[in-house]
């Protein structure tokens, strides 16, 4: 129903295409019109796609991608690495607090996360060495300061709040309560407010002219529509932003706002939120959001997860394994068990590039989950030499193994007849010459 | 009532307007006609897929009635996005024929649940009928201290338990309670974590059958509620609680910034799920029943 990734979109293309033996202009332009079209679908801004396509056309039409062999592949490389500049260098840091103690202002519409956001930030500096304060100024929104207080107390994190004064009283106050406990940094929780709201944006100004800010950081929603260019444009131009907050970057959402902020107000994108634990809270990579929002997945997000709970020593066994093709079900279930210590199964497969649009066709992705444990089940019911050999599986012993690991003799069947097919095809990769596979790593995994 | 609807429509029209006078004051229609329509169109959140299908159908019907002129067509325009946002006729909420209605209000974090909910006990408020609030939102830090104050501001009753309990308990409690007291109606807050959490979903279904069980026909309506600054994702939003429970319509909320909300005609349009009432503002009486022909002419200016 929606797109589906970029890269199998431009995949179809460039296949109809094939025939023609070459590339013309107009080919090329079909192609960006598919990326515009996925710039758009991931609410990239109007007018930032279009001069995104056409600054990419200059760089795609030249003879770098026309002659290459693989102009699918090679004119989502260069939106990809378009898309990367665009959204700047990484500059997740906060600027240093000298002299101590030094203020940062989070800002930003209802409801965009400044709350959760000021307190990720606050544990963030706290684990870089510094002493932060938390500080609530939302002296509008119905129970904002308790929502910090109890904030503060599950991190530690001390908080300064005064009611329901003026927030420029409060922020001088906590300045001075700073200094005094020698905290470096206070982290300003304003109320949210609406960027066309002159009364509220005016009181911004003032807090900013009172308190001369290190930084004023923008929070913004990563699922906010084309109207994210307006807020960003307003909020700069009124405050002088120093940086950008991506939130809620955890769902399906593509964020295509990064780009767009970015564009506008020409700040870096410092952190994003990914979640709603107080951890989730990363540096911004441009490099994984073009790929986000090119609906390519994030596989260096997934690479890095695996690399977290995959067994080294294990895995490079298991490579010779599979050169020499003795597979056997004891590897099979180690690798079960580290799929499974990756976290769910529908947020992995979100990452793989394709899979996000995949994954929503399926109706319950929780089922496969319990496919997983029934997988494992089964296999834990058998004997060590039923694992190594699974060729002496007769149908007694399947019989035994459905009962000892609650299913049926039809899963047992089933769950040997794939790995029967998983060998097949891994026999099918071994045998794949090396320096091809080498030539194909960097870019982009087409089948 | 619309006046006060016109108003809030206000920025949107005047976000827009620039636009679509520029559009249509162009006597001719030729491509570039078209393409600035779908740059209209998608500005305002509308969507690729559901913005290409009405330029589509604006085209085939132009041809058809051999029309050339832009003042035309933007009648017709106007007609077909009143069509996918549903004929003349404001949709309205269902009620129970005897006490208590029950309405469940669903939506991600942020999009403005429990102020809306605020304002929804106003307007009943207002009419003198008795509100009882259910505190659904266990999960955020003090989402039910924030219920709690609005509680106190609109006049209603609130049924609360601990942060961190188990939201269908108290959603429980409170039909109960409303159904023992003859309460005239009872909204359910639920917490907004994002809702590609599975968990999510099975406690939004456990939610539903536990007012189901309290009271056999209830809830009366299940409200998502979407921010206006919302993208495509509202898309996926909406199918995914779809999935969860048979959703009876959308509260667009934060329609009073310069958002045009636009992404309302793409849900209405692929998942055939109503809006039935519009935040326009801050203030407990902001909420407004939805008017489909009032919401196209704003968008079209």
């Amino acid at each position: 129903m929606l797109f589906s990734g970029l890269a199998e979109k431009l995949q179809d293309t460039f296949q109809k295409l094939k025939r023609k033996g070459k590339l013309t202009e107009k080919d090329v332009e079909t192609a960006l019109r598919e990326v515009r079209m996925a710039l758009l679908e991931a609410d990239v801004n109007y007018k930032v796609a279009k001069d995104f396509t056409a600054a990419v056309k200059e760089r795609a039409i030249g003879a770098e991608v026309i002659k290459s062999l693989t102009p699918g592949q090679q004119v989502i490389k260069v939106v990809h690495e378009e898309l990367v500049r665009l959204m700047g260098e990484t500059q997740s840091k906060i600027a240093p607090p000298s002299p101590p103690p030094q203020a940062v202002m989070m800002v930003g519409l209802q409801g965009s996360g400044k709350t959760t956001s000021a307190a990720k930030l606050a544990v963030h500096l706290r684990r870089e060495g510094h002493r932060p304060l938390l500080v609530a100024a939302d002296i509008y929104r119905p129970a904002a300061i308790y929502q910090l207080e109890v904030l503060g107390r599950e991190t530690d994190i001390p908080v300064f709040s005064m009611g329901k004064e003026d927030p420029l009283q409060i922020a001088r106050a906590a300045m001075k309560k700073a200094a005094q406990e020698q905290n470096d940094y206070i982290i300003l929780d304003t109320a949210g407010r609406l960027h066309i709201d002159e009364a509220l944006m005016s009181e911004l100004g003032r807090l900013k002219e009172g308190l001369n800010p290190l930084e004023i950081l923008l929070v913004v929603d990563a699922m906010t529509g084309q109207d994210a260019v307006n807020v960003a444009g307003t909020f700069h131009q009124q405050l002088g932003l120093t940086g950008v907050i991506l939130t809620k970057l955890d769902g399906d959402t593509r964020g295509g706002a990064a780009l767009s902020v970015r564009n506008v107000t020409g700040c870096p994108i410092k952190f994003s939120g990914t979640g709603e634990k107080i951890d989730a809270f990363e540096p911004f990579h441009p490099d994984r959001m073009a790929s986000r929002i090119l609906g390519m997945g994030d596989v260096l997000s997934l690479i890095e997860k695996a690399q977290q709970v995959v067994d080294v020593e294990k895995s490079r066994l298991l490579e010779q394994k599979l050169q020499n093709q003795s597979l056997t079900l004891e590897d099979f279930l180690d690798q079960l068990q580290q799929v499974r210590q990756m976290g769910p199964l529908d947020e992995l497969m979100g990452m793989i590039p394709g899979m996000n649009k995949a994954v929503k066709g399926m109706k319950n992705m929780a089922v496969d989950e319990k496919e997983l444990v029934k997988a494992e089940a089964i296999v834990k019911s058998m004997t060590r030499q039923e694992r190594l050999q699974p060729e002496i599986i007769n149908s007694s012993r399947r019989r035994r193994i459905a009962g000892g690991s609650g299913t049926t003799v039809q899963d047992v069947n089933r769950l040997l007849k794939q790995f029967g097919e998983m060998k097949k095809m891994l026999k099918q990769f071994s045998t794949m010459d090396k320096s091809r596979l080498k030539k194909t790593k960097g870019l982009f995994p087409f089948k | 009532m619309l006046n006060i609807f016109k108003d809030g429509l206000r920025r949107t029209r005047e976000a827009l307007q620039g636009r679509f006078d520029q559009l249509f004051t162009k006597n001719e229609i030729d491509e570039e006609f078209f393409e600035e329509l779908e740059e209209v169109l998608i500005s305002a959140d509308v969507g690729v897929e559901t913005s290409m299908k009405i330029i589509a159908q604006l085209q085939q019907q132009l041809r058809d009635a051999r029309v050339k002129e832009t003042a035309q067509a933007r009648e017709m325009l106007k007609e077909l996005l009143v069509n996918i946002m549903d004929g003349d006729e404001p949709a309205l909420l269902s009620h129970a024929s005897s006490p208590p209605t029950v309405f469940l209000v669903l939506g991600v974090n942020g999009v403005g649940k429990t102020t809306t909910i605020a304002k929804l006990a106003y307007s009943y408020r207002t009419e003198g009928k008795n509100v009882l609030m259910a505190a659904g939102d266990t999960f955020r830090a003090a989402a039910i201290e924030q219920l709690e104050e609005w509680s106190k501001v609109v006049g209603a009753g609130i049924i609360k338990h601990q942060t961190g309990g188990d939201p269908s308990a108290v959603i429980y409690d409170a039909v109960s309670a409303a159904v023992a007291r003859k309460t005239d109606l009872v909204l359910c807050d639920t917490a907004g974590r994002l809702h590609t959490r599975a968990n999510l979903v099975e406690e939004i279904k456990k939610v539903y059958r536990v007012i189901d069980r309290a009271l056999p026909g209830a809830p009366h309506e299940i409200l998502l509620v979407l921010d206006a600054t919302t993208g495509q994702n509202g898309i996926a939003q909406a199918q995914y609680f779809q999935q969860a429970v048979p959703l009876t319509g959308i509260i667009l909320t934060k329609l009073d910034g310069t958002a045009r909300g636009g992404i309302v005609v793409a849900v209405k349009d692929i998942t055939g799920i109503p809006v039935k009432l519009v935040g326009l503002g801050e203030k407990k009486e902001d909420l407004q029943r939805f008017d489909p022909s009032l919401f196209a002419e704003a968008l079209l200016g």
